[in-house]
């Protein structure tokens, strides 16, 4: 049986015509010059966040069992952060710190709220944001049975670096992170977790960000690639201008490397200051307080951290 | 640089990348080609088994060929599909999909460099698989319009890349078993297409659906080339509603892409790995 045409003649010219204009309406963005956006200037502010909510829904089988109150991730938050710093968001596992970042990296849409990096709006101007950000996760996410190089190369070519440029910036990054050259052609499944996470953090100094989100990002690492990962994000801030949002629930890393700190506990800033503001906040007792101590006394909780459990 | 340079850069990205992933996963290769050879060849030997089991005459030659582009087109526009659903998956499965959603390229960007790669792999796969089943059988070819036959081949898989984009919207949004789900898809098609059997057979209310789905004019298009030896310029009833479900496919694959996008970006659930 000879198939028979599901539409008219007519409506074929018309579907053609249409699918004529959009090829020409494609052409002519394509010929168009990258659109570059300048940040805006904005006192110095690198990221603006008011009143920024995002909440979950359960599942619909928890709905119909009674438990359909929505899990609220991250609660009003408001900040600033200046350009150049290092902001440390510190608080337990289930806190919101993850989502809190996912907002920032545009994978995630606030439910109210305003976010503005560089003065442009993660959700108006997400291509442009996109350009100028790029996020280190717990879990270092990659194709594991590529080798870091494959890795690297698909990075950087997705934020539009041509193959040698690309390889330049590949062995530079590389050989500043100490990597082991037998190891950079062996596919990243083979490799240890901490040398894993130490690649992840090669793919976003690729692009040369200029906000850059570290979510959790020396989680699960031994205490001498711990060491490396903070020393490279202090080198980060000094030489290439970048600010820096990092998120952790390691109260000596926090200290160590922010020069101010949101506590954050279901979802809610309860304290927001530098590490020696955040300590005035709590009474000595006859010892220089902690972050634990300021966290315990302002929660009314344990900051269990993994090193605890 | 224009916007166009920057990103078909960036489309390369996804080429060069399954490319190599192609080459880690060598020894799949290796399996998936012995796999779709021999299903091939079960298909293409029901000729010959039709002949011996039935009483009365049948051109064998003509029963062979005709199942031979049933399966050889079938797999060629179901690899595109599998290759486009596929690999949203294992992007799911690795955790990767949320680097590459964060990533400064438009959608089209993005699955243009898996559409270019899915085509071109297919290809390859395919004559892979054709090349072996030829050994099997004489195939007289000597009246078919080859270059027909590719041409309505190729327009047809316009039409797939649509379907194959939509359809990826499943492994996006159920990592568990959204790949799975894809199979319901390509199993529809196969049965209203007339991928083994002429669309005629199928009772009338199968084939209304089959006037729907672009396999159904590759398949009977590519007969007509290749059995019939129709030239190019009689092919044109069926290049014409490809090209229109080309046109509307696509666009409406990637629109629900970006839908289905935003969902995930709204419920959070690009983070959850399978």
């Amino acid at each position: 049986m000879r198939p028979r045409f599901f539409v008219s003649a007519r409506d074929a010219r018309l579907v053609s015509a249409v699918g004529f204009l959009e090829l020409a309406a494609f052409y002519f963005y394509s010929i168009l010059p990258i659109r570059r956006y300048t940040m805006v200037a904005t006192n110095g502010i690198a990221l603006d966040i008011q009143h920024v909510s995002k909440k979950f829904n359960q599942s619909t089988w928890l709905k119909r069992n009674g438990a359909s109150k929505p899990v609220v991730a991250v609660d009003d938050i408001s900040l600033q952060v200046q350009r150049g710093e290092i902001f440390g968001v510190l608080g337990p596992n289930g806190s919101g710190k993850s989502t809190f970042i996912r907002l920032l990296s545009t994978l995630l849409v606030p439910d109210s709220g305003h976010v503005t990096i560089f003065g442009l709006d993660i959700t108006r101007d997400e291509r442009a944001v996109q350009r100028m950000i790029n996020r280190v996760s717990v879990e270092a996410a990659f194709f594991k049975k590529l080798s870091p190089i494959e890795n690297l190369m698909y990075g950087a070519r997705l934020y539009g670096l041509g193959g040698a440029e690309a390889r330049a910036k590949i062995d530079a990054i590389l050989k500043r992170l100490d990597l082991r050259a037998d190891a950079v052609n062996r596919p990243m499944e083979e490799m240890s977790r901490g040398m894993q996470q130490k690649v992840a953090i090669a793919r976003a100094l690729l692009t040369a960000p200029v906000l850059l989100l570290l979510d959790e990002p020396t989680t699960g690492l031994d205490p001498r690639s711990k060491r490396e990962v903070q020393t490279l994000v202090r080198e980060l801030r000094d030489t290439h201008d970048a600010t820096i949002v990092l998120t952790t629930h390691d109260m000596d890393e926090a200290e160590a490397l922010c020069d101010r700190i949101a506590i954050v506990d279901d979802g809610r800033i309860v304290a927001l200051d530098t590490p020696a503001g955040l300590k005035k906040l709590v009474a000595r007792n006859g010892h220089e307080p902690t972050l634990e101590d300021v966290f315990m006394q302002l929660t009314g909780k344990q900051l269990v951290t993994e090193e605890t459990l | 640089m224009t916007t166009l340079t920057y990103e078909l850069k960036a489309s390369y990205a996804f080429i060069e990348r399954n490319i190599n992933i192609v080459k880690r996963y060598w020894a799949w290769e290796m399996v998936w080609l012995f796999y779709s050879v021999t299903n091939s060849l079960s298909v293409a030997y029901i000729g010959p088994g039709v002949s011996a089991i039935s009483t009365s005459t049948i051109d064998s030659h003509y029963l062979v060929l005709y199942l031979i582009i049933g399966t050889i087109v079938w797999r060629y526009l179901s690899v595109i599909f599998y290759w486009l659903t596929d690999i949203i998956g294992m992007e799911r499965w690795e955790g990767t999909i949320e680097y590459t959603l964060m990533a400064p390229i438009t959608r089209l960007t993005h699955l243009a460099g898996h559409t270019a790669f899915a085509v071109v792999y297919s290809m390859f796969h395919t004559a892979v698989i054709l090349g072996i089943t030829a050994l099997f059988f004489e195939l007289d070819l000597t009246k078919a319009n080859l270059v027909g036959g590719t041409l309505v081949l190729l327009v047809g898989s316009i039409s797939f890349i649509g379907v194959g984009i939509a359809a990826a919207i499943l492994p996006l949004l159920f990592p568990e078993k959204g790949s799975q789900m894809t199979h319901v898809i390509i199993a529809l098609l196969l049965l209203v297409s007339g991928v083994y059997y002429p669309v005629s057979v199928l009772p009338e209310w199968l084939r209304f659906f089959a006037q729907y789905s672009p396999a159904t004019y590759v398949l009977a298009g590519t007969r007509a080339a290749l059995l019939n030896g129709a030239p190019t310029i009689t092919l044109w009833e069926y290049i014409a509603p490809l090209i229109v479900m080309g046109i509307l496919l696509v666009p409406i694959g990637l629109w629900l892409f970006r839908l289905a996008e935003q969902y995930a970006k709204r419920t959070g659930k690009l983070k959850r790995n399978g």
